[in-house]
């Protein structure tokens, strides 16, 4: 079984987000694999490991700082790793994004596809499901819960909802967006480290792809970013201090009667 | 032709309230641009929907029948939304930012080749053209998004976000019939596994009472509990809650969990990490119970007791009982 697994990579969940020359500024910034996509590794790691046999490759869209998360993804055990050139593409944009994804899988070759449920970046939670609609196939979204069987070609899937979870049942090929909760991911091991050393991460570009350069550049976005702001400041609030008992009485005054919110 | 098309997630035939809410917000954004605002609903409409949908603003009801709607497969749903916006012909798209919405629009996005802007709390129309706020990075920035040419452009809507209309009787719509393709979906809901309690969603919960690593495992989260019951509340946890095991990750408030928006929120043994703040920082009012005085909890806290959460807890429970009874 060939499982493809799709990696964004992110700012670090602790980075404060500052705007400079009205952009998000990321010079400063941490940049790791994105959290939900790590979800998406383990699983494709762990459906290898239940079959007995299968390859797990990764593949990135970006810049070449991108190589660094498809590295992570091999210290864990993917097998293959392939970066595709981000340039000249509107990296912003789903649609984008999903057609370039699109191309790399039809030259990779697959059985399922992986991915998280959103970028924590742009919290767009688009381009995995899009990827199928591109490639003709069924998805399931924000999956927590996952069985595949590749003999009769069938998948089971819980996905969280309002309230709870829907089972639903899919036929392979297909893409699932991972949800946290699907798994626990593993660390890398320091064989894992070292393997990955000796990995060759090809590069992959448009052209390879036969994506048409003018379909996903900047200029043809289907949305973009006119604007960013950050969230206006909270005012200072009101520390109460004290015996518990006070406090307590206090606090519950105040929501009622003052704020009268509760 | 419509300006503006409003996708009903119904429930029971009954349309939710996140699309009175878009319906009410295309109204508006309508009467700036004088264009019409239709509500799409796939599959068997309740008794009275109809005239409900129109009373709260649409003009017209494209109303898509097929057997393939239900239960909700994405790819029947999507081929049902196409065939709802090749009659109604609108500018602009909304669908609800909801489980169900947030896994069907992406899916009629690439099917139209049209942008999606996901998640939107606000719009704006500048010189004619619509302009939507959205929260990136779980809400520690907002980014404003416009859309190239192509139409319609499709927008999610993050509910409770925006206020229905007044309901008005005496407002009529016309119901269009539009036939469903009959669609094979290879993916399809087969069942429902209900989540603990009686508890609302956090995303759409008014109160919420989060506990964090200082709950120090799971059997102290029952202190919480009582507190949400009292409340009427939904129980939230930090991300170091989650990550230790001892409360499942439907409960996470951040970053990697659920951004919510209520109007009380108690955050309770939690230190404030930036990315937990990512998700609770717009409530309304916070409140922090925490023994570290210099917690980063604080800085966004409308109001705070410093003081051990297990003397505090149980004691503010009391106290609401109490003073709720009255």
């Amino acid at each position: 079984m060939n499982i493809l697994v799709f990696v964004k990579q992110v700012p670090d969940t602790e980075t404060r987000i500052q705007l400079k020359d009205g952009s998000v500024d990321t010079s400063a910034v941490k940049w790791v694999a994105n959290p939900y996509d790590e979800f998406a590794i383990e699983e494709a790691l762990r459906i290898r490991e239940r079959l007995g046999q299968g390859k797990v490759t990764v593949v990135s869209l970006g810049p070449d700082r991108v190589k660094e998360a498809i590295k992570y993804a091999l210290s864990l055990g993917a097998d293959e790793g392939v970066h595709v050139k981000g340039d000249g593409v509107a990296l912003w944009d789903p649609l984008a994004v999903a057609t370039v994804l699109a191309g790399a899988a039809k030259k990779a070759g697959f059985d399922l596809i992986l991915t998280g449920k959103q970028g924590v970046d742009h919290d767009w939670s688009q381009a995995g499901i899009i990827l199928a609609e591109l490639l003709d196939l069924p998805h399931v979204s924000v999956v927590v819960s996952l069985e595949v069987n590749p003999e009769s070609k069938r998948g089971k899937a819980k996905r969280e909802v309002e309230g709870g979870a829907e089972v639903v049942e899919f036929s392979l090929p297909a893409v699932i967006t991972a949800q946290k909760g699907l798994n626990e991911p593993r660390y890398a091991s320091l064989k894992g480290i070292m393997a990955v050393k000796k990995k060759v991460i090809p590069e992959w570009t448009l052209a390879d792809l036969g994506v048409d350069p003018a379909a996903v550049s900047e200029s043809a976005a289907s949305v973009r970013f006119v604007e960013f702001s950050l969230p206006p400041p909270r005012e200072k609030g009101r520390i109460l201090e004290g015996e518990p008992v006070e406090t307590a009485r206090e606090l519950v005054r105040i929501l009622r009667e003052e704020a009268k919110v509760l | 032709m419509a300006g503006y098309a409003v996708v009903a997630e119904l429930k029971d035939g009954s349309a939710r309230k996140v699309s009175l809410e878009m319906l009410a917000e295309a109204r508006r954004l309508a009467g700036d641009s004088g264009g019409e605002v239709a509500a799409i609903a796939l599959g068997a409409l309740a008794p009275g929907e109809a005239e409900r949908l129109a009373s709260y603003g649409a003009d017209t009801i494209v109303h898509v029948e097929g057997e393939s709607l239900a239960p909700y497969a994405t790819e029947a749903h999507a081929a049902g939304v196409k065939a709802a916006v090749d009659r109604a012909k609108p500018e602009t798209l909304f669908l609800g930012a909801t489980s169900q919405g947030k896994d069907l629009a992406p899916r009629v996005s690439a099917r139209l080749r049209v942008g999606l802007g996901s998640d939107c709390t606000g719009f704006e129309l500048r010189s004619g053209d619509l302009i939507a706020k959205r929260p990136i990075f779980a809400g520690k920035a907002f980014a404003k998004v416009s859309w190239n040419a192509a139409r319609p452009r499709i927008a999610t809507v993050r509910p409770n976000t925006f206020t229905p209309l007044q309901p008005d009787g005496s407002r009529k719509a016309q119901v269009e019939k539009v036939s469903m393709p009959d669609v094979k979906a290879r993916a399809r809901v087969v069942g429902f596994e209900k989540s603990e309690g009686e508890m609302l969603d956090l995303t759409e919960a008014n109160i919420i009472v989060s506990g964090g690593r200082a709950m120090q495992g799971p059997e102290n989260f029952e202190i919480l509990r009582k507190l949400c019951k009292v409340l009427g509340a939904t129980l939230g946890a930090s991300r170091a809650a989650v990550d230790a095991g001892w409360i499942d990750h439907s409960h996470q408030v951040g970053q990697t969990g659920k951004v919510v928006n209520p109007t009380v929120y108690f955050a309770i043994g939690i230190s404030g990490a930036i990315q937990h703040l990512a998700g609770m920082s717009s409530s309304r009012t916070i409140v922090a119970i925490n023994k570290d005085k210099d917690a980063p909890i604080f800085k966004v806290a409308s109001y705070g007791i410093v003081g051990d959460l297990y003397q505090v807890v149980p004691l503010l429970t009391e106290e609401f009982r109490k003073s709720l009874k009255e």
